[in-house]
């Protein structure tokens, strides 16, 4: 059983986390059109790494997302930031 | 039999117990091997397949035959290993996997059918016509026990986390001089060892450090709790799982719930010893052969003399040393050349001795060793790598790990001065003086010998089984294993699988290390599932949500179900369920009804950007919503696919309340939360659930109006006032009130809400009410048949993973809405643009016809396929006929049509309808 550190909680067991996604993944603008290719890539093309991968996480207990670094291979986890911009 | 001095026996205590209906007696401190052993007992159990009579091969978990099930004052366990469990007195014993007992098997006759059971043999046998077919009788032959369900009723198990600095799993000579350096430098350590009385195999030494075995490890033992650290015994370390998680599982008296601990170590000395390695010969399997450590463990630990005259048969070279103290204790040994192609064990249910060519060796007892396999199962758990050892013939751990390391035999350091410098020196961190093993010979299977020799003990895999494997290209060792059965046994290996994977390596003429080993998984040692499963179990399996109505529901006689998560009140009243349920949905609409609707969801969302974010989370346009205006609406995945339905209220400029599903709030919580921290700016939204906060009380039916009003609110509540989704703010007892009129049952209904602590108060004047009028309680169960009367669907139960909202029949905001909203794309692709989608329906059925089975699939006539299935049906009191809602391919454009129901290899028809069977027009909704 994992335990990944929330940048708001600290050191948890990982049944409080729910796994979100991959980091940097932006979504096309739907405001004008958008192609098939552009959106399925969007919702099924991962990265899926091996090795140090890039997510974003929730705590659930806390509800604050979170990014965080980890390797896919070891399961060590290289670090959580938070998720907003200005964060200092 | 007299019982020499042993290290974990009392011999003044005696105990009594029976094996097979026999009895016996043995003495304190005994397992029940060890007394089986000292009582002459010889056979112990069955294999698997062929039924053949087994004896103790070891003397501790690498035993992969003596199953029996145990009972002992009402308790009763199957699958009790005899090496490993503590013998109490009144313990009565049976061998599993034999009938009537282990000397006298009935299925011992199938050996003789042995050349047809051979590797593969279900997978060539039992594929037509069909499995299934053969399951129930195979099932039942192959069985290692039976559990007594009284006896789990109340078997619960303690589970506790810990952590440490350092763990050192073994308490044998290694372990223990690495617990007491580290305990004495200061650290925080525990030592788990698996027996009762700790040590290992220092009690087969004649001598530690100059002090007798006993004495060393006794003061050893001092030593590391007088520094602090913790000695936990009758504890296996089973698994190692993520983020140095090591699995400990602490065995008790018989009959007593095992206790788990997850222990976070930062560090780990694994001490794990070795085990001997059976010699592949032909009769290897006879009872009376012994592994070289086992008859010394019995001799040391329990005081028995495994037999009187023995043959050896090892490639050890310090074996006869070893067995000097069983030497001077009585027992005859002459040894063979163990790489003699010709040797041959005799005897059928008990050895004879060894055959050579024409000469019989008589004996009783044959100890052999093909050399010692480290026990590297939790270091491949923890995903270290292994290397090969040529002088050991061996795989070992590389300590590459880090954080966990192996010392003493697990790292193949098997001279005890060694050990204990090498975990001393880990202990502290160092690195230790290299070892120099002394090689051995290589002593391996050799295929195409004559005669059946064994590998697997328990499963009957035998030499001949790896070369056919091999044969029919099963060559890599986890086909060699599933094709074979080699090695699942319920010693999962630890006997067999040197041997089957050196005998594959033979046949493809390839070193061992290239062959590689089968993947090592959790657990080391069975572990019962209930010590998993622990406190969660019943009602705390998953603690469900409680109203905080929920005295006064008791109080009125509801019957209490889980919906979605929650406990509410199926229906009211004494008396059968559906009489119940009828009159209460009949009630409400010739009168009124009330309904606990508190586990509706009620999130707020606010801030600067919160009316262009509920705008983009919902389906349907949320951003032209006015204060006090309610519009439905769906949340979708950006899939497309519909997620939960709801209301959304807008309580003011830019200030939402979202109603969403019962069973979807954490859900739809986490949706917004993900959204607004991840693609928006989160200091201009917020959202806060509040479902805890308020209750919310519903008065449904014609005359709910006037039940309102004896709230003497001073809100207006008439129908220009308050029409149909719309909201009122008000104050009932100095306390705020939100009257909503929202509806589920199609009619005149008003959803009352305020903070959680009013709702008695309130509940008890609603009640009063509604009685006075006439009116009923209305459960869970009366409200789903007026909803589905409606044709108002419940997501989840009428929708399925690939509705969408246009198969709903709601298509404007697809085609019209501009703004984009989660899953706005994914209803333009091709999928979504199907014109075969199956879409909702209603289905009603002729005359005097049953209710249609919920699931019941519609079917086209020829060729038969399914066109959708019945999602709800009930029989409607109000109508006095079924309704039903179902979802069928293009359902949208064939009302009217006649379609057929499959259900139950039956046949019937239907006529595809509408969704909505009850005031179509809507009058008494809008009322
Ligand atoms: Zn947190």
């Amino acid at each position: 059983m994992q335990r990944f550190p929330c940048p708001f909680c600290g050191l948890r067991d990982e049944r409080e986390f729910h796994f979100v996604g991959e980091l940097g993944k932006t979504r096309p603008d739907t405001s004008g059109p958008v192609s098939d290719e552009d959106w399925a890539h969007y919702l099924h093309m991962h990265r899926n790494e091996k090795g140090c991968v890039r997510e974003v996480w929730m705590h659930t207990t806390c509800a604050e997302l979170f990014a965080m670094e980890r390797d896919s291979v070891t399961m060590e986890v290289l670090g959580t930031t938070q998720l907003r911009k200005d964060a200092s | 039999m007299t019982r020499h001095a042993g290290a974990a026996i009392d011999a003044s205590r005696k105990l009594r117990f029976t094996f097979d209906g026999r009895a016996y007696e043995g003495v304190a401190g005994d397992t029940l091997a060890s007394a089986l052993l000292a009582n002459g007992v010889r056979i112990v159990g069955r294999s698997f397949k062929y039924h053949r009579p087994r004896g103790l091969w070891g003397a501790w978990v690498d035993k992969p035959n003596a199953i029996m099930e145990v009972s002992l004052k009402g308790s009763e366990l199957p699958n009790c290993l005899a090496t490993t469990t503590t013998l109490e007195d009144g313990m009565e014993a049976r061998a599993v996997n034999a009938w009537p007992n282990a000397r006298r098997d009935i299925k011992g006759g199938l050996d003789l059918f042995s050349r047809f059971l051979t590797a593969g043999f279900y997978y060539k046998t039992f594929i037509w016509p069909d499995w299934h077919l053969f399951e129930p009788s195979i099932r039942k032959m192959a069985g290692l026990g039976s559990v007594s369900l009284e006896h789990l009723d109340d078997y619960i198990t303690d589970q506790s986390h810990d952590q440490c600095d350092l763990l050192v799993i073994g308490g044998g000579p290694a372990g223990l001089a690495a617990a007491r350096e580290s305990a004495e430098a200061g650290r925080d350590v525990v030592l788990v060892d698996d027996q009762e009385l700790i040590g290992g195999s220092a009690y087969q030494a004649p001598d530690i450090e100059e002090q007798y075995p006993e004495d060393w490890v006794t003061s050893q033992r001092a030593a590391i709790e007088t520094a602090g650290g913790r000695i936990l015994s009758r504890t296996t370390a089973y698994g190692v799982y993520d983020h140095q998680l090591v699995a400990l599982i602490e065995t008790r008296a018989f009959g007593q719930t095992p206790r788990l601990t997850r222990m976070r170590a930062r560090h780990a000395l694994l001490a794990t010893g070795a085990i001997d390695r059976p010699v592949t010969l032909p009769g290897n399997d006879t009872p009376g052969v012994m592994s070289l450590t086992a008859a010394r463990e019995y001799f040391h630990r329990y005081g028995v003399l495994a037999g009187g005259c023995a043959a050896l048969i090892s490639n050890q070279t310090d074996a006869q040393t070893a067995l000097a103290p069983l030497q001077a204790a009585g027992l005859e040994i002459q040894a063979l050349d163990p790489a003699d192609p010709d040797l041959k064990i005799a005897g059928a249910r008990q050895t004879t001795g060894v055959t050579l060519r024409d000469r019989h060796i008589p004996a009783d007892l044959v100890l052999t060793s093909a050399g010692r396999t480290p026990m590297v199962h939790l270091w491949r758990h923890a995903g270290g790598k292994l290397t090969w050892s040529d002088p050991l013939q061996a795989f070992l751990p590389d300590n590459q790990l880090g954080w966990m390391q192996a010392i003493g035999a697990a790292n193949g350091t098997f001279d005890t001065d060694t050990t204990l410098a090498e975990a001393r020196a880990r202990a502290t961190g160092a690195t230790p003086p290299a070892d120099q093993p002394e090689p051995i010979q290589p002593l391996w299977p050799r295929p195409g010998a004559k005669g059946r020799q064994w590998i697997d003990f328990q499963h009957d895999v035998t030499l001949k089984d790896v070369e056919l494997a091999a044969r029919e290209n099963y060559a890599s060792v986890e086909h060699l294993k599933r094709y074979t059965t080699l090695g699942m046994a319920s010693d999962q290996g630890k006997t067999s699988n040197m041997a089957g994977l050196a005998a594959m390596a033979t046949l493809q003429g390839k070193e061992i290390p290239q062959v590689g080993t089968t993947t090592f998984r959790p657990p080391f040692v069975p572990v019962p599932l209930a010590a998993w499963a622990g406190q969660h179990q019943r009602q705390l399996y998953h603690p469900v949500k409680r109203l905080a109505l929920e005295p006064q529901h008791r109080d009125a006689q509801a019957a209490l179900c889980e919906y979605g998560g929650w406990l509410r009140p199926g229906w009211y009243g004494a008396g059968e369920a559906d009489t119940r349920i009828a009159h209460e949905a009949r009630t409400a609409r010739a009168t009124a009804g009330l309904l606990d609707g508190s586990p509706l969801g009620k999130i707020e969302v606010m801030g600067p950007d919160a009316t262009a974010f509920v705008n983009f989370m919902f389906y349907n346009t949320m951003a032209t919503l006015k204060p006090g205006q309610i519009r439905y609406g769906f949340l979708l995945t950006e899939g497309g696919i519909v997620y939960d339905d709801g209301v959304v209220s807008c309580l003011g400029e830019n200030h939402f309340l979202i109603s969403c599903s019962s069973s979807h709030v954490d859900g739809v919580r986490g949706m917004l939360e993900t959204w607004r921290q991840d693609g928006n700016d989160p200091d201009q939204i917020f959202v806060h659930d509040l479902t805890m906060h308020w209750a919310t009380l519903t008065v449904t039916g014609p005359q709910a109006r006037d039940i309102v009003e004896t709230l003497g609110l001073e809100a207006d509540l008439s129908s220009d006032a308050l029409p149909h989704m719309r909201f009122a703010t008000s104050t009932w007892n100095e306390t705020p009130m939100r009257i909503a009129r929202v509806s589920f049952s199609g009619d005149l209904s008003f959803e009352l809400s305020l903070r959680s602590s009013m709702a008695p108060a309130l509940w008890d004047h609603l009640m009063g009410e509604t009685k006075k009028i006439g009116g009923t309680l209305l459960g869970i169960e009366a409200m789903s048949v007026l909803r589905a009367e409606k044709g108002y669907i419940m997501v989840g139960k009428d929708t399925d993973g690939e509705t969408m909202p246009h198969d709903l029949g709601f298509t404007i905001p697809r085609a019209k809405k501009t703004a984009p909203f989660v899953g706005d794309r994914s209803l333009h692709t091709e999928t979504a643009n199907d014109p075969h989608r199956k879409q909702l329906v209603g289905l009603t059925v002729p005359d005097g016809a049953p209710p249609l089975a919920t699931g019941a699939h519609v079917v086209s006539d020829a060729p038969r396929r399914s066109l959708g299935y019945v999602t709800s049906s009930y029989l409607s009191p109000n109508l006095d006929r079924p309704v039903a809602l179902g979802l069928v391919e293009n359902g949208a454009a064939r009302l009217g049509e006649e379609v057929t129901i499959w259900h139950d290899e039956t046949l019937s028809k239907a006529t595809i309808t509408a969704p909505c069977a009850f005031d179509p027009e809507g009058d008494r909704l809008h009322a």
